[in-house]
C-alpha cells in the first residue's frame, strides 16, 4: 500500500433529471514513473496508481487507465450524465495491487 | 479572457533578460480562493521598504495562468491534500498522556499564527518560527521525545494547515522592540552578497522581480504563500528549504534550516510582505 | 514487480515491468508505433477532436490538458518526447456526461501532445498541440 494516500472527490450532491455534472478527483499518489534513480544510481521502481474507474448506480461513467506520465497527485476531471438518485463510486488500482475507494451521494430530482 | 502570447526568442544571458511575455502571467489578476476569500496579491509596500520597493507583490502574480488558476479553488490545489493530512495529524494524540495539538487549540485560534510569525517568544527569549513553536509545544506542553524535524513530512502538513486556517489575513510580523535585533540581521543577510556567483536576495528580488533569470520569472521572493506545493517537485516545500535552495544557487556553502541566520532571515523577508495576505499553502513553480 | 490488471489498448509499447529494467531512457522512442498499433495505421481525421494544452508549460511535472471528442468511445493521449510516450487512456461509459476529461501530465521537455480518438464508427481523429517546456532558472 502506498503510504498515506489521501483521495478526494467533488461531485454534487444534487442535480436534476438528465444534467450533465463536473466531476474531480484528486487522490495524493507519488506516482513513481520507473525512470528515476536513488542517490546510489539504482532504478527506483515504478509504482503508480494505473487505473481509476467510476461509477454511478453502478454503471460505468469513465475508466482510465494511467502511464507513467501522469503528474503526482493525479488530477482527473470528466462530466457524468445522472438521471436518478444514487451513488458515484470511485475505485483507484495501484500497482501494488492496493485499491482505494471513495464514494459520492447524488440527489436527482 | 486572456489570449496566450506569441513565442518569442529570448537572448539569454548568464545574468538577466529582459521581460517579455513568453510565459503569460496576468500581473493585473486579482486572487479569490473558492470564491470566497479574497487576497491583497498587491499592496503597497511597508514602511520599512521606504526607497527599495514602492509595491510589494505575491509570489501568485509571477505564476502562468495555469498555475494561478490551480490555486484558485481548494479542490484544484493539491497543497489542500496535505492540509486535510495537516489537520488529521493537529488532532493526533502524540504526546506523553495522550495530548494532541486540539487538547489545547481549536483550530479558529490559529487564525492569526500565520500572519503574524515568525515572531518574538518572550519566555524563550529569542524570535521563533511557527516550526519551532510547534516543536516548543511537542517537547514542553505534550512531553514527546522526539519533536517532528523542521523539514519533516508531517512538520510541512502541519504548518500547511495551520497557514490553511489563517488565510486571506493581513500579514503582520512585528519588526520593533525585543525582536528589532534579529530582524536587522535578517536584513543585513538579504543585502549581503554570496557565493561564488556573488548574489544577494535583493539582486534577484528586489532589483530584478518581473525579469527572467534563464527560464524562472522572478518574483518578489514574498514568503506569504509557504509553505507552498510547487510544480517542480510535486509537493509542500518549507521556507527555509526554499532558502537554502536559493544560497546554493548562489554556489555558497548555505546556512542550514533551523539556523539562527535563517530564522532572521525569514523574519526579515516575512516582514516585507507585511500587507499582503496569507496565501499557504500557495502553488508555484 | 508484477502488475495488477492494466488495459493495453491495442498499443505495443514496451510493458512497464520492463521500464523498471530498462536504463533510464534518455531518449525518447517517439509515439508513432504506439500510435499506429492503436490505429492499425487507419487514416486520422483532424476534426471531431480538441486538444487543449498551455503554449509553454511552467513546470514539465505538472501539465493540465483537456481533451474533447463528441461521440468518441475512447480517447489516447500520447508524449511524443516522453521516454514511454503513452499517457492516458480514457474510455467513456454510458453514463458519461461528455466524452471529455482533463488530467495533468509530466512532460520531459518540449514536445508534441497527441490525442487520438476513437470514434464510436470506428474511425479515428487526431489533434496535436506542441508543448513547450521551460527548464532551468534559479528556481530549478
Amino acid at each position: 500500500m502506498a503510504e498515506n494516500v489521501t483521495a478526494r472527490v467533488r461531485a454534487p450532491r444534487e442535480a436534476s433529471v438528465g444534467e450533465v455534472v463536473s466531476v474531480r478527483t484528486l487522490i495524493s499518489h507519488p506516482m513513481e514513473s520507473g525512470m528515476r534513480r536513488n542517490g546510489d544510481g539504482e532504478v527506483i521502481p515504478r509504482s503508480i496508481i494505473n487505473r481509476f474507474v467510476c461509477t454511478l448506480n453502478d454503471e460505468v461513467v469513465i475508466d482510465i487507465t494511467l502511464e507513467p506520465s501522469i503528474s503526482t497527485n493525479p488530477y482527473l476531471q470528466f462530466e457524468a450524465k445522472v438521471t436518478e438518485s444514487g451513488t458515484f463510486n470511485f475505485t483507484w488500482y495501484d500497482d501494488d495491487g492496493s485499491v482505494y475507494e471513495e464514494s459520492s451521494e447524488i440527489s436527482v430530482s | 479572457m486572456n489570449t496566450k502570447s506569441k513565442i518569442a526568442t529570448i537572448a539569454v544571458a548568464l545574468g538577466m533578460a529582459a521581460s517579455s511575455s513568453i510565459l503569460h502571467a496576468d500581473e493585473d489578476a486579482n486572487l479569490v480562493v473558492n470564491g470566497e476569500i479574497e487576497m491583497v496579491v498587491r499592496t503597497a509596500a511597508p514602511a520599512h521598504l521606504e526607497g527599495a520597493l514602492s509595491t510589494i507583490y505575491s509570489g501568485w502574480v509571477f505564476r502562468a495562468d495555469e498555475t494561478q488558476a490551480m490555486q484558485a479553488d481548494d479542490f484544484d490545489n493539491p497543497g489542500m491534500l496535505f492540509v486535510e493530512n495537516g489537520e488529521q495529524l493537529f488532532n493526533t494524540a502524540m504526546g506523553a498522556d495522550g495530548q494532541s495539538c486540539s487538547s489545547c487549540h481549536q483550530s479558529s485560534d490559529l487564525t492569526n499564527v500565520r500572519a503574524t510569525y515568525p515572531k518574538w517568544d518572550a519566555e524563550h527569549g529569542a524570535v521563533q518560527t511557527v516550526e519551532m513553536q510547534v516543536r516548543e509545544c511537542q517537547t514542553e506542553q505534550m512531553g514527546m521525545e522526539e519533536p517532528w524535524g523542521i523539514n519533516s513530512g508531517d512538520m510541512l502538513d502541519i504548518t500547511a494547515f495551520i497557514a490553511s486556517v489563517g488565510r486571506g489575513q493581513i500579514v503582520d510580523v512585528a519588526i520593533d522592540g525585543p525582536a528589532h535585533e534579529t530582524w536587522e540581521l535578517g536584513r543585513e543577510i538579504y543585502y549581503t552578497r554570496f557565493g561564488q556567483l556573488e548574489l544577494s536576495c535583493a539582486n534577484c528580488h528586489e532589483e530584478n522581480y518581473g525579469n527572467r533569470i534563464r527560464a524562472d520569472h522572478l518574483s518578489q521572493g514574498q514568503i506569504n504563500g509557504f509553505p507552498t506545493y510547487r510544480l517542480k517537485n510535486a509537493r509542500l516545500n518549507g521556507v527555509q528549504n526554499r532558502f537554502r535552495g536559493c544560497v546554493r544557487d548562489t554556489r555558497a556553502e548555505t546556512y542550514a534550516i533551523g539556523s539562527d541566520e535563517f530564522v532572521a532571515l525569514e523574519l526579515y523577508v516575512a516582514s516585507r510582505g507585511n500587507g499582503l495576505t496569507v496565501e499557504g499553502p500557495s502553488v508555484r513553480n | 514487480m508484477s502488475l495488477t490488471r492494466r488495459k493495453f489498448v491495442g498499443t505495443t509499447v514496451t510493458s512497464a515491468a520492463a521500464l523498471t529494467v530498462l536504463p533510464n531512457l534518455s531518449l525518447a522512442e517517439g509515439a508513432g508505433e504506439a500510435i499506429s498499433a492503436y490505429t492499425g495505421g487507419a487514416a486520422t481525421s483532424d476534426t471531431g477532436l480538441t486538444l487543449i494544452a498551455p503554449e509553454i508549460a511552467e513546470n514539465g511535472n505538472t501539465v493540465q490538458i483537456e481533451v474533447s471528442a463528441p461521440g468518441a468511445e475512447e480517447i489516447v493521449i500520447f508524449a511524443d518526447g516522453n521516454p514511454n510516450p503513452n499517457v492516458a487512456t480514457f474510455k467513456f461509459g454510458p453514463a458519461a456526461g461528455s466524452q471529455a476529461a482533463t488530467t495533468r501530465i509530466r512532460l520531459a521537455g518540449e514536445q508534441d501532445v497527441i490525442a487520438i480518438a476513437k470514434m464510436s464508427d470506428g474511425t479515428f481523429a487526431k489533434a496535436v498541440s506542441n508543448v513547450k517546456v521551460t527548464i532551468g532558472g534559479c528556481g530549478g
